[in-house]
């Protein structure tokens, strides 16, 4: 007890001596321990909140957050996730240190605890209104005066921000948005934010705005190339992985490209343990990483060269486990579930065959409905060609029978045959092209063929694909042509041939191949392959991928517990994906939203297609054709016009005016008034966006910023941002004159400089956009408000829960953008009546635009080779209302429409009962306006409320409901899958008290019940619910036009490109030192996600402040540095300035500088422009690769985040050399 | 016999994952504040490396632990005459140059630069002198995943020892990690070199502290500790260390670090150990006895002769039920397979570590590889059995071999429990070699693999009722407003008064 005690006398009471034990080596001590009492103060604490963290690194995972004293102090991992069985690891805890940082943001000097302005824009405001009174007309004196609007835009990125309050704000804001839909359209009110998984309802409160007004909202998985266009390639899905849980189940585990341990903290363990239970890890990778630490054998192989291994490991499958031993586990699940049996039609061109395109039931003759639709193999049992269920004619015709069962109408089986090896009409010799860093080539090898007549009596040959893959990948069988004669032998694709590639041994990657493939037979498929951001992040990633993919379908894996890919990049998971498309796009009040590719948008609003340069001139082959020469530009254009891709800002002319002009000659009908707008498009009445770039009308004039670092971080090609779209002070160190330009494409000579008006940023922080916007807005952190959180890693849906209100002015997202409304319709009352507005949407994955161009052929209607039908050869062109004074109306409730049903990727919720519901949980507004009595969207907590009720991954109504609509169109009992949760209804309490387990839904293909882990496809394995493919399976097989075109209809590999730092001509900078070029990469880093905790104070010191780059040590001697040294690294495209890390875990030829570093901490100026060193970006730039711009074809059909061109950045090549003094700029 | 209870700690270095967070959520709570920038209680370190603070290893320099003088147990840095020649200049004590200069950023110039020429940045700031830095020259965790390479690696102590075996190129290229906390150490030389009794151990769980009141801050635990785990706050001019959590511990929580070890490595768990054989057993000759040594002070729980000594000994019944379900004695004392780091401090560390596995040398042929089909042999792995051996065995690497013989053969038995082939492994002479039983195999899987909350931690809580009756009736309601409530007007009980 401790009152009031002497303490000398204490002191001294505890000096006698204790007994003394150990052979008198010990003292038992009978000292006071009341001070013990100090840390047990510090331990204590006075309340701990469930959240977690809304950042884009797939963690999704639960945090106890602890207050005390009312201060936010620190945070632990919670661990009371449902179980996942007696005999399973469990989830707890996730949680990684960049989270653990997060308190410390709270209170840090780099917080943003108030609204800023540049203070040049600032004066001028105050100037302007005090002399109109007007926020509209305040702006319009502002921008449309050179001299006033270059003040401030010179000023981006110098500092000089004043403290502003939430009306002014709000006021400029609003006036610049509504002075832009008048003056230009509301398509050049642009928004980015990305990943919405990561806080659903703070995503919402942006393009839930956004949608109401017609603004333009921005995609982020592709343009992060996150997205693997693969994925709608082969499945018609745009990614669907196993939870990591499932890494247990599997028995062999390839991790290729993806940093487990780094990158995947809190799922690591998964593969860790289940080493303990047998599994066999095998790491693939161009260095010595993180999880290399846990692999039985390390295949080191080099940078982007990851296909032409697994290229050689498919040939060692098809040789060993098809052909010497045909292994039946193998054989039966590519007849049932890939496009193997599939027949395709030879196409005789230039003295040899080419494999063209599907045979279709329309090329023998049938009459049934979507006849062109429908593909065709070879029934074994019968011995003619059959056209089984499923294909993509199935999806859209009227009967039930989009489904995998192989029965004919009759009731009798069909059996696919794989190869016509034992029955052809004619070995013919086919030409497949092979890619190579010297020299591509062709090669002619013999496939055994069928002769068919087609309708028209013409004799047609038609091979399967599997007969093709084998020829491709040069496994023999005996056949005539060009074959490699064994392993050894250097042709494509053999162990021999990769090793010169890759430098792995031939004889490990024959071991792993075979081990895997006979892991697979024995498992009945648990053999798995982890891939990620150093397979994914490539101009030809697509290729790359789907030679992995190979290995998992050729083995039986995919759609198996314990087997298939399991591709982690981006969060892109919204589980409870139904109800909240609908919150976050208005569906409820309005539709479609205009939703734009980022990757195209960026490419052409920062200028970087005029810095472009020819795509490995040196590696053509004889192949390309007619599209495989165009500028990636001119093919976006194309895309555009054939309604492949969005485009936003969409025709040179406000699209409010167009609406108005058409329903003014009398165009009333809708169907008509859309025929009149493709008619003004097809004579040039009107402009396409796309195609006049350069036209101020078609600048992005108003871009709001939210939830991202876009300049700081995503933005590729940074210094072309902050010089193009922002117009601030650069480091490009290159001008078009001796780039590749576009030819359809219109240009001005110098690309415009500073494109955008109005540069708006939400955050918590300050980064690199902040410091280049014009407002910076305070947003409260995740630790101060409500929202939701889902990833593909775990089947929980997390809540964010306020541990403190926010503090100073900040404000959470939803709350933000709902008072940014309440100005905009206030000012709307007088400036922007109700009116209508044409909006051009692409044609669209998961409706029936995906059989809208039959064949996959390209039928440009500008040069006459179709009709500009909408829809059909072109855009979809809608008009809607846009009731301007009822934005904010609308905003805070939920519209009438969704009383008529809602859905996503084709599965339809009925809407009435859900409406109901709605009242009932959300209550009813009763606010005056366009939605009294209606149910109350007003806070965050309703938003998160109608998105739980309102999806089936949270709702098992919902589920049902879902599972009900899809039983329709297959013919399959379905419902039963989420029938036993039905009555799970998850509200935000729940989900507070303890995660809940995702109900199955039918958007998602995983099954879940009983406990089981979520693996993809088992839905179609199990069930035998078709791909949304062509053929209805996983694809092999790509037989569009312009992916022949590229030889791409089969997997192979293409060597990465090779951007040289400086093209031929250019002007380079002078370097008489000693330098260094060498392959740039980011791959994705320890110290933080993304830029995200990387500036804490903990992040910082756990490594080595910011910002360095990774290198091998005796690269880095070659040029006189040493560990920590100063280096500056540059190309054409910018300059770093950074500290070099040098190391023997990484080769030489290849330096690291990890995503994300932005430049706000611990950058000087560089030596050769004398301007602060840039991000980890300013020295990429993206190239945009054609084949993923094909749209309007089955599952090569747009879908936002879905497919699309990904800005991928891998392919670049930088100069390094030192850098000598250290200017720090403080001029 | 006189039996005392430790609580005590296992790391699966297997499955460290080297992510930090451990360091962080302890930093967070514990150290977070002036005084403290540099005291990680918790830290990791990338092996092989130099470690933090560098080169601590090296007792050549830091003279930390005990050595054997003329058969006497003695601590390296001098008995208390040397300490008192020293006493206000301790040559063997670790400079800033071990540790490193702690700084932090300008961070408000990003938010409140005046409008300037160019882009504004926060530059380094040393958080020493409050100056600019131009750049930061060493931090707690420099050389994380071999950043250095060449120039840094050959400073790790144990790399010297062994220099020929290690090849610092690409392709031979392996790390570790190493993840540290106080060893809160059976035979602890930080308490014994303290000149003013500051530092202690623990009676009822073993936990060692330095006593914040009585700490005069003389520094010699600061290198008297051979893990260079008690740091020096220059805020109170007062020592501080890894508390193991007691707060959390004593309401039967994991610590900080285990909790929020997302590897799952980390283990927690009550060990009963003779307290009178401490002496001896840190005393043995050969420093490659010490691990065997050590081991034989500790006793069986399941015992009736040591469970009718741990209650003649004050120790509850809940205590020796945690001790008997101890994943701490399991790991460390029945099946061997976590070892104490180094053992050749004779201060009897108790946080022990499973040693890692590794992937097999790339240059091993393919007929190398076949020996179970699946599973390389240890012998072919890649970090060098005689490095893992520096570090837990004083140099003994058979006793490192048949701890990875042990987990070898537990993933080709398990793998064959689901595939098929286990005959394979009766027939080979692993489990004879790992001297290991199935059953032993299927207990370590799952302890290693499953590891369920419950199973990893066991941690029984705190003996509070040793403070006295009176006292809890007493604190119950007072505890934490004590100076207001002073405990002589309490009265019901009536013995509870003042003496």
């Amino acid at each position: 007890m401790s009152d009031k005690k002497n303490r000398l006398f204490e002191t001294l009471k505890y000096l006698k001596r204790g007994e003394a034990i150990n052979e008198g080596w010990t003292e038992e001590s009978p000292r006071s321990r009341d001070w013990e009492g100090l840390y047990r103060g510090r331990w204590q604490h006075d309340k701990v909140v469930r959240s977690t963290h809304g950042v884009n690194c797939t963690g999704s995972c639960s945090w106890n957050v602890f207050v005390k004293d009312g201060i936010i102090t620190w945070e632990t991992q919670k661990t009371d996730y449902p179980t996942t069985g007696a005999n399973f690891p469990e989830y707890e805890p996730r949680g990684c240190p960049r989270g653990a940082s997060f308190s410390w943001y709270t209170y840090s000097p780099i917080r943003v605890k108030y609204p800023y302005i540049r203070g040049d824009l600032y004066e001028m405001w105050q100037q302007e209104m005090a002399a109109v009174q007007d926020p509209v007309m305040a702006w319009d004196n502002i921008v449309s005066d050179p001299q006033k609007r270059e003040r401030y835009v010179k000023a981006r990125g110098k500092g000089g921000f004043v403290r502003a309050d939430w009306d002014t704000v709000c006021q400029i804001i609003a006036g610049a948005t509504i002075h832009t839909i008048k003056k230009y359209g509301p398509d050049r009110v642009v928004g980015f934010s990305p990943i919405p998984a990561m806080s659903m309802v703070s995503y919402a409160a942006g393009t839930r705005f956004l949608s109401l007004i017609g603004g333009t909202i921005l995609s982020f998985y592709d343009w992060y190339a996150d997205l693997p266009p693969a994925s709608p390639q082969v499945w018609g899905e745009q990614t669907d992985v196993p939870e990591s849980g499932d890494w247990y189940n599997t028995k062999y585990f390839i991790i290729w490209g993806t940093n487990i341990p780094q990158t995947r903290s809190p799922d690591a363990h998964f593969m860790v343990e289940a080493r303990y239970n047998g599994t066999k890890v095998v790491g693939v990778s161009p260095d010595y990483s993180e999880y290399e630490k846990f692999a039985d054998i390390w295949l080191p192989a080099r940078v982007g060269t990851d296909a032409a291994l697994a290229m050689a490991m498919t040939h060692v499958i098809l040789k060993e486990f098809y052909v010497d031993q045909p292994t039946p586990y193998f054989t039966d699940y590519v007849k049932k579930f890939t496009d193997l049996p599939f027949l395709v039609i030879l196409d005789e061109q230039a003295g040899g065959f080419r494999s063209g395109r599907f045979l279709r039931a329309s090329d023998l003759g049938s009459s049934v409905e979507l006849a062109e639709w429908k593909t065709v193999l070879w029934d074994a049992a019968t011995g003619v060609p059959e056209v089984p269920n499923g294909s993509q004619g199935f999806r859209w015709d009227q009967d039930s029978k989009w489904n995998l069962d192989l029965e004919k109408p009759d009731g009798t089986i069909i059996d696919p045959q794989l190869t016509f090896i034992h029955e052809a009409d004619e070995v013919a010799l086919v030409d497949f092209p092979y890619f190579a860093e010297e020299e591509g080539a062709m090669v002619k090898r013999g496939v055994p063929v069928k002769y068919l007549r087609d309708a028209a009596g013409e004799l047609i040959k038609v091979a399967t694909v599997y007969d093709l893959m084998m020829a491709h990948t040069g496994v023999s069988r005996n056949l005539p042509g060009d074959y490699p004669i064994d392993y050894d032998d250097m042709k494509p694709y053999t162990p021999a041939w990769q090793e010169a590639i890759t430098g792995v041994k031939k004889s490990h990657c024959i071991q792993v191949a075979r081990e895997f493939a006979d892991n697979a037979a024995r498992t009945g498929g648990k053999s798995m392959i982890a891939m990620g951001g150093g397979t994914n992040h490539w101009y030809h990633s697509d290729q790359i991928y789907r030679s992995i993919l190979n290995l998992v379908l050729l083995t039986g894996s995919q759609g198996v517990n314990g087997g298939g890919w399991a591709h982690y990049v981006g969060q892109e998971k919204v589980r409870p994906l139904e109800g909240w498309q609908q919150v976050a796009f208005a569906g409820d009040w309005i539709k479609p939203p205009r939703l734009q590719n980022g990757t195209s948008f960026f490419y052409f609003a920062t200028e970087q297609f005029r810095y472009e340069t020819r795509v490995n001139e040196e590696q053509q082959t004889p192949w390309g054709g007619r599209f495989n020469k165009m500028h990636p530009a001119d093919v976006n254009a194309m895309a555009v016009r054939l309604g492949w891709l969005p485009s936003f800002p969409q025709f040179s002319e406000n699209s409010i005016d167009v609406a108005k002009q058409v329903r003014d000659k009398g165009f009333a009908d809708d169907n008509k008034a859309a025929q009149e707008v493709a008619r003004m498009l097809k004579e040039g009445e009107m402009d396409w966006s796309i195609e006049h770039p350069n036209d101020p009308r078609n600048f992005p004039r108003v871009f709001f910023n939210w939830r991202s670092n876009l300049l700081g971080d995503s933005g590729k090609g940074h210094e072309y941002f902050a010089k193009h779209l922002i117009g601030a002070d650069n480091q490009v160190l290159t001008d078009p004159s001796h780039s590749w330009q576009p030819e359809t494409v219109e240009t001005d000579e110098v690309p415009p400089e500073g494109k955008t008006d109005l540069f708006v940023s939400m955050d918590f922080r300050m980064t690199s956009t902040g410091l280049f916007s014009d407002i910076v807005l305070p947003a409260a952190t995740w630790y101060e408000k409500y929202d939701l959180s889902s990833t593909d890693m775990h089947p929980f849906v997390h809540p964010f829960n306020p541990a403190i209100e926010p503090p100073w002015q900040s404000k959470s997202d939803w709350d933000a953008f709902r008072e940014i409304a309440k100005y905009f319709s206030e000012l709307a009352e007088k400036h922007l009546p109700v009116c209508e507005d044409v909006v051009m949407t692409p044609l669209g994955h998961d409706s029936p635009d995906e059989i809208a161009q039959v064949y996959g052929k390209i039928r440009d209607w500008r040069s006459g080779e179709s009709e500009a039908v909408p829809g059909i050869s072109m855009p979809h062109f809608q008009f809607v209302e846009r009731d301007y004074p009822n934005v904010y109306g609308k905003m805070i409730t939920v519209g009438p429409n969704i009383k008529k049903g809602y859905g996503a990727k084709g599965v339809k919720i009925p809407g009435e009962k859900v409406y109901g519901q709605l009242e009932d949980r959300l209550g009813i507004s009763k606010r005056e306006g366009i939605g009294k009595g209606q149910p109350e969207l007003y806070y965050d907590r309703q938003a998160i409320e109608a998105i739980l009720l309102m999806s089936g991954a949270t709702n098992g109504e919902r589920a049902v409901e879902g599972w009900r609509s899809m039983e329709g169109k297959t013919g399959k009992q379905l419902a039963e899958i989420a029938e036993p949760r039905e009555e799970d209804a998850f509200t935000l309490l729940d989900i507070t008290a303890q995660p809940r387990q995702a109900i199955s839904a039918p958007v998602w293909s995983g099954l879940e019940k009983d406990n089981r882990r979520y693996s993809p496809f088992t839905l179609n394995t199990e069930y035998g619910i078709p791909w949304r493919t062509l053929t209805g399976r996983q694809s092999f097989y790509l037989d569009h036009e312009m992916m022949l075109d590229f030889g791409e209809g089969l997997p192979l590999y293409l060597p990465p490109l090779a951007h040289v730092p400086f093209l031929k001509g250019e002007k380079e900078v002078p370097n008489n030192g000693k330098s260094l070029t060498i392959r740039y990469l980011t791959p994705h880093q320890k110290w933080g996600i993304h830029t995200m905790f990387t500036d804490t104070n903990q992040m910082s010191t756990l490594f080595r402040g910011w910002q360095v780059v990774w290198m091998n040590e005796k690269d880095g001697a070659s040029i006189g540095i040493k560990d920590n040294d100063w280096i500056e690294v540059y190309n054409r495209n910018g300059v770093v300035a950074a500290r070099a890390v040098l190391t023997y875990r990484i080769p030489q030829g290849i330096a690291y500088m990890y995503h994300a570093q932005d430049r706000t901490l611990g950058v000087p100026g560089t030596s050769i422009t004398k301007q602060r060193g840039g991000t980890h970006n300013s020295v990429t730039r993206i190239t945009l690769k054609p084949t993923h711009m094909i749209g309007g074809y089955s599952q090569l059909s747009y879908g936002f985040n879905y497919y699309g061109p990904t800005g991928n950045q891998r392919d670049t090549m930088t100069i390094i050399r030192p850098l000598k003094e250290v200017d720090w700029l403080e001029d | 016999m006189r039996i005392k209870a430790q609580v005590a700690m296992v790391m699966n270095l297997d499955k460290c994952i080297g992510c930090h967070t451990c360091s962080v959520t302890c930093k967070n709570t514990w150290t977070n504040r002036p005084g403290t920038e540099y005291m990680w209680y918790n830290n990791v370190e990338t092996r092989p490396g130099p470690g933090y603070p560098k080169e601590w290893e090296d007792q050549k320099k830091f003279k930390g632990g005990w050595v054997l003088r003329n058969g006497k147990l003695t601590l390296r840095a001098g008995g208390p005459i040397t300490k008192l020649a020293n006493i206000f200049y301790n040559p063997n004590m670790a400079g800033l140059d071990s540790f490193y200069e702690p700084w932090t950023y300008d961070y408000d110039n990003l938010i409140h630069s005046p409008k300037r020429k160019h882009l504004p940045v926060g530059r380094p700031v040393s958080l020493i002198t409050g100056e600019y830095l131009d750049k930061p020259e060493w931090g707690p965790n420099w050389d994380d995943d071999l950043a250095g390479g060449s120039e840094i690696v050959p400073l790790d102590p144990n790399v010297k020892k062994l220099q020929e075996h290690i090849a610092m190129e690409y392709e031979k290229t392996f790390m570790m990690y190493l993840p540290r906390i106080c060893e809160h150490c059976l035979n602890p030389s930080c308490v014994a070199s303290c000149p003013s009794g500051a530092l202690y151990k623990r009676e009822e769980d073993g936990i060692v502290l330095v006593d914040q009141e009585a700490c005069r801050g003389w520094r010699f635990c600061m290198n008297g500790c051979p893990y260079h785990k008690v740091y020096y706050n220059w805020n109170t001019h007062k020592a501080e260390k890894c508390n193991f959590c007691y707060p959390r511990t004593e309401a039967g929580m994991a610590t900080i670090c285990s909790e929020t070890c997302v590897g799952r490595i980390r283990y927690i768990g009550v060990v009963f150990y003779d307290a009178d054989r401490v002496k001896a057993a840190a005393s043995v000759e050969d420093p490659q006895d010490l691990y065997e040594s050590q081991l034989s002070v500790f006793l069986d729980p399941t015992d009736p002769e040591v469970i009718k000594e741990a209650r003649k000994a004050g120790i509850n019944d809940s205590w020796i039920d945690a001790a008997q379900r101890s994943p701490i004695y399991k790991l460390a004392m029945k099946w061997k397979v976590a070892l104490p780091l180094h053992p050749e401090y004779r201060t009897l560390p108790m946080v022990w570590y499973v040693p890692p596995l590794s992937p097999i040398m790339n240059h091993i042929e393919e007929e190398a590889l076949q020996t179970d089909h699946y599973i390389p042999a240890v012998d072919q792995m890649r970090i060098p059995m005689e490095y893992l051996a520096s570090l837990l065995t004083a140099g003994d690497t058979s006793v490192v071999r048949c701890v990875l013989l042990k987990m070898t053969a537990m993933r080709i038995h398990m793998r064959g429990k689901s595939l098929g082939g286990m005959d394979d492994l009766r027939h080979s002479k692993l489990l004879e070699e790992a001297g290991i039983t199935v059953e032993e195999i299927e207990d370590m899987a799952r302890l290693f693999a499953v590891a369920k909350y419950n199973e990893r931690f066991v941690i029984p809580t705190g003996r509070r009722e040793m403070d006295g009756e009176e006292a809890l009736h007493y604190k119950q309601g007072a505890c934490s407003i004590e100076s207001i409530t002073p405990s002589s007007a309490f009265m019901s009980h009536l013995f509870a008064k003042e003496e």
